[in-house]
């Protein structure tokens, strides 16, 4: 069993394309027409063959409610690595990007979470080397 | 001031001031994860929910909601009338 795709809602397709595309710099898969909306996927240009991320429309009613109450509280529904927290935050900040926690050290690792601007918070997270055999 | 003192009665609560003091407006989620990460606080988030609106209604804290999400900040104010009630600069010989 792999897991070679995770999924997303987001408000709005092509808005959460360009977003994910063009800000956040990961490259297109799928987009392929399905009914109203479109079978929609990245994937990061890092890893050629890894994981693709699915962004769902968010046409369901509670599907709206539960990213509402999660991005009240900061909760992010997604985790991307990097390699640089710092580095991401001001290569983000610099395009507009919003943060709700700034990189934040929390022992093994420094995260930051950030709005998506399609109704979702995303961590990003860079795990310290030194902690990575240990885990 | 009843409230005040019932709310600085926590060692948890107390952690929260601490946090807010050193970085003023967090969401639950950046508390909760410090809480974890740096002092070893292992309750849910809803524990954690909890404690922060003892603080609140004791005016230790007031939320804000700034987009869509909602973030918490320190208000000393009340601690004030502590200092005001016990002065700790100038006590006179008896």
């Amino acid at each position: 069993m792999r897991i070679e795709l995770t999924s997303i809602f987001v408000d709005d397709q092509r808005a959460a394309l360009d977003f994910y595309t063009g800000v956040l710099g990961f490259t297109k898969r799928h987009d392929i027409p399905l009914g109203d909306n479109f079978w929609l996927t990245v994937a990061s240009p890092e890893v050629p063959d890894g994981p693709e991320l699915l962004l769902e429309p968010s046409d369901h009613p509670a599907a709206r409610a539960y990213r509402a109450a999660l991005v009240e509280d900061g909760i992010p529904l997604v985790q991307f690595a990097v390699d640089d927290v710092d580095a991401e935050h001001a290569r983000l900040t610099e395009r507009g990007v919003v943060f709700t926690q700034p990189p934040t050290d929390i022992g093994t690792a420094g995260v930051a979470v950030f709005d998506d601007t399609c109704g979702n918070l995303v961590q990003i997270v860079a795990v310290k080397p030194e902690t990575v055999a240990a885990g | 001031m009843a409230d005040v003192f019932r709310a600085l009665d926590d060692e948890t609560r107390r952690l929260v001031l601490d946090q807010l003091a050193t970085r003023d407006g967090q969401t639950l989620f950046e508390i909760c994860s410090i809480l974890a990460a740096r002092y070893d606080v292992s309750l849910t988030r809803q524990a954690i929910s909890q404690h922060l609106g003892v603080l609140e209604e004791a005016g230790l804290i007031r939320t804000e909601r700034l987009g869509r999400s909602k973030y918490h900040y320190f208000t000393p104010e009340p601690l004030a009338e502590i200092a005001r009630r016990w002065p700790t600069g100038q006590r006179t010989e008896p």
